[in-house]
C-alpha cells in the first residue's frame, strides 16, 4: 500500500516534470525564427471558426435558461427587474467563461490530443524530426498559441448571446423590450466585471492548447494511445480550468473588488 | 574482453577487403534496452560510402531501433555511434538538425503528413530546413523527384487517397528532395503485395545508383534483401550474428542463418 503511494507520487512528480520541461521547450521555440504564421492562421479557424456554432449555441441557451430559472424565485420578491442584471453579472464574470472553456477543452483539447497523438503513433512526428524541421514549432507552438486567441474570442461571443438568450427568455414570459433589457443588463456591469473574466480565459485558452498538445505529444505508441490522449486531454484540460478559475476567483476578489 | 560466438567466427567473412573503403556510419558495442527489456545486447558494424547494408532479422529484434539511433531519435545506452565521424550522443541541436540533413529516414509506414497534400509534403523540409522559398525552385524539385518514384500525377493528393506502395514511394520522394547522402530504410517492403514489394526493392536500387546514396535496409523480406542488398547482416536477440553477401549467407551451414533463408 505504502509502496503503491510512493509509485503515485513519484509519477506526480515525473509528470509535472516533464510538464515543465514541454513548457520549457514551448516557450523556447515560441521566440526562436522561422514562426509558422500560416499554420497559426489555419490554426485559428480550425479551432475558432469551427467552434463557433458549438459556443453560440451554448452561450444563447445558457443565457435564455438562466434567465428562464431566475424569474420564478425572482418574482417572489418582487426583483424581476433585476433579472437581466443577475444574468449578466454572472454569465460574465464566472458562468459565461467557464462553461465555454469546458466546451472547448472538451472539443478542442481531446482533438489537438487525438490528432497529434495519431501523428505520433504513425511517426509523423519522428518523419518532422529527422527531417531537420522542428515539429514543435509547427505543431505545437501554433496551436497553444491560437487556443489562447481564440478562446477569449469565442468566451466573448458567446458572452453576447448569452444576453441576446437572456432577452428571449425575459420575453418568452412577458414582455421587455430589446433596448430596456440590454440597458439593465449593461448598467450593471463595471470594468471590474468584465477585465479580470476576460484575462482568466486568457489562461483558460493555454491550458486546453498545452494540455493538448502535452498529451497528443507525449503519446505512447500504439492506437489504443491515442484514445488515451485524447481523453486525458479533456480530464486534465478541464481540471485545470477549474484549479484556475478558483486561482483567478481569489485573485479578482483581493484586488478588483477590495 | 569480447569474445565472438561459434556462429560469429564460422560466418562472419574477413573484411579486409573492406578496410580501404570510407566508413560512413561506425556502430562499435551498441547497447540500448527499454527498462528490463534489453533490446540491443551488443552490436557491431560499419557502414561504407556507397553500400547498401541489409539487416535481416524477424520483428522485435531491435533492428528499428538501431537505426533512430543514428538520427538521434533513441540514444543508446553504451557503445560508440559515428556517422561522418561525428558522435551523435555528443551533438547538441544544431549539430544534430545539419546531420539529419544528410541523413534521410524512410519510415516502415512512410509517414506522410495527413493534413498535407503530396506536394506540400514534399515542399514541407524545402522550406522549413532549406529555407527555400521560390516557387519555381520548389516546383522544379518536387516534380523532379515524383518523376523518380514514378508518380508525377499524385502531386495534389491527400496521402489518404493513396495506396500502401504510392505513400512508400512518397515517402522516398520527400526523403530524396533533400538530397540525403545516407538513406535508412525501415522495413520499406512491409505490408506490400509481392509486386510492389518488388518494384519498391527496385526503386531503392535505382534511387541508391542515382542519388549516390549509403543505405541500411531494415526488412525481414528476403526478396528485398537479395535486390537491394550489397551486403547482408543477420540480426538476432539483439545482436549480429551473421554477415556476408546474400549467397553467402543463403548457403550458410549455421542453422539459425539457415532459418532465415527458408522458402516457403
Amino acid at each position: 500500500m505504502e509502496q503503491e503511494a510512493k509509485f503515485s507520487w513519484s509519477s506526480i512528480f515525473e509528470e509535472a516534470g516533464n510538464q515543465v520541461g514541454f513548457m520549457g521547450s514551448f516557450v523556447r521555440n515560441m521566440f526562436r525564427g522561422g514562426f509558422e504564421g500560416n499554420e497559426l492562421i489555419r490554426q485559428c479557424y480550425n479551432i475558432g471558426y469551427k467552434s463557433f456554432s458549438l459556443t453560440a449555441i451554448t452561450g444563447l441557451i445558457l443565457g435564455m435558461v438562466m434567465t428562464l430559472q431566475s424569474i420564478p424565485t425572482m418574482k417572489q420578491f418582487g426583483a424581476v427587474s433585476f433579472v437581466p442584471a443577475m444574468v449578466s453579472i454572472s454569465v460574465i464574470r464566472e458562468i459565461g467563461p467557464v462553461i465555454i472553456a469546458l466546451i472547448c477543452s472538451g472539443k478542442i483539447a481531446s482533438s489537438i490530443g487525438a490528432e497529434l497523438g495519431s501523428m505520433k503513433v504513425t511517426e509523423q512526428i519522428d518523419a518532422m524530426e529527422v527531417s531537420g524541421a522542428n515539429p514543435i514549432q509547427y505543431l505545437v507552438v501554433t496551436r497553444i498559441i491560437a487556443c489562447t486567441f481564440m478562446i477569449p474570442l469565442l468566451t466573448l461571443m458567446a458572452d453576447a448571446l448569452a444576453l441576446l438568450g437572456g432577452y428571449i427568455g425575459a420575453n418568452l414570459g412577458g414582455h421587455i423590450s430589446l433596448l430596456l433589457y440590454f440597458n439593465k443588463a449593461i448598467a450593471s456591469l463595471q470594468f471590474s466585471d468584465i477585465f479580470p473574466a476576460t484575462i482568466k480565459t486568457i489562461f483558460f485558452g493555454f491550458a486546453i492548447g498545452f494540455i493538448g498538445c502535452y498529451k497528443g505529444y507525449n503519446s505512447n505508441r500504439g492506437t489504443e494511445s491515442v484514445g488515451v490522449a485524447a481523453n486525458s486531454a479533456v480530464v486534465n484540460a478541464s481540471l485545470w480550468i477549474i484549479v484556475l478559475d478558483g486561482i483567478a476567483v481569489q485573485l479578482t476578489s483581493i484586488f478588483a473588488y477590495s | 574482453m569480447e569474445t565472438k560466438t561459434d556462429t560469429e567466427q564460422k560466418v562472419l567473412p574477413d573484411k579486409g577487403a573492406e578496410n580501404n573503403k570510407e566508413v560512413v556510419i561506425k556502430i562499435e558495442h551498441l547497447k540500448k534496452s527499454f527498462g528490463s527489456n534489453e533490446v540491443l545486447s551488443d552490436i557491431t558494424v560499419d557502414l561504407h560510402k556507397g553500400e547498401n547494408l541489409v539487416v535481416l532479422g524477424r520483428s522485435g529484434q531491435g533492428k528499428s531501433v538501431a537505426i533512430k539511433c543514428i538520427v538521434g531519435l533513441l540514444y543508446q545506452d553504451s557503445g560508440e555511434l559515428t556517422v561522418f565521424d561525428q558522435d551523435v550522443k555528443s551533438l547538441n541541436e544544431t549539430e544534430l538538425k545539419e546531420l539529419r540533413m544528410r541523413v534521410g529516414f524512410l519510415f516502415q509506414s512512410g509517414a506522410l503528413y495527413d493534413s498535407m497534400t503530396v506536394r506540400e509534403n514534399l515542399e514541407f523540409p524545402l522550406t522549413r530546413v532549406k529555407k527555400m522559398d521560390k516557387k519555381d525552385e520548389l516546383d522544379a524539385l518536387v516534380n523532379e523527384v515524383l518523376e523518380g518514384v514514378g508518380l508525377p500525377d499524385a502531386i495534389d493528393k491527400m496521402p489518404s487517397d493513396l495506396s500502401g506502395g504510392q505513400k512508400k514511394r512518397i515517402g522516398l520522394a520527400r526523403t530524396l528532395i533533400l538530397k540525403p547522402e545516407i538513406m535508412l530504410y525501415d522495413e520499406p517492403t512491409t505490408g506490400l503485395d509481392p509486386i510492389t514489394s518488388r518494384e519498391i526493392s527496385e526503386l531503392i536500387l535505382q534511387m541508391q545508383k542515382k542519388y549516390q546514396t549509403s543505405s541500411i535496409i531494415i526488412t525481414h523480406d528476403l526478396e528485398c534483401a537479395k535486390i537491394t542488398g550489397d551486403r547482408l547482416v543477420v540480426m538476432n536477440d539483439g545482436k549480429f550474428i551473421a554477415e556476408g553477401t546474400y549467397e553467402e549467407l543463403e548457403n550458410s551451414k549455421d542453422e539459425l542463418v539457415k532459418s532465415f533463408f527458408i522458402k516457403k
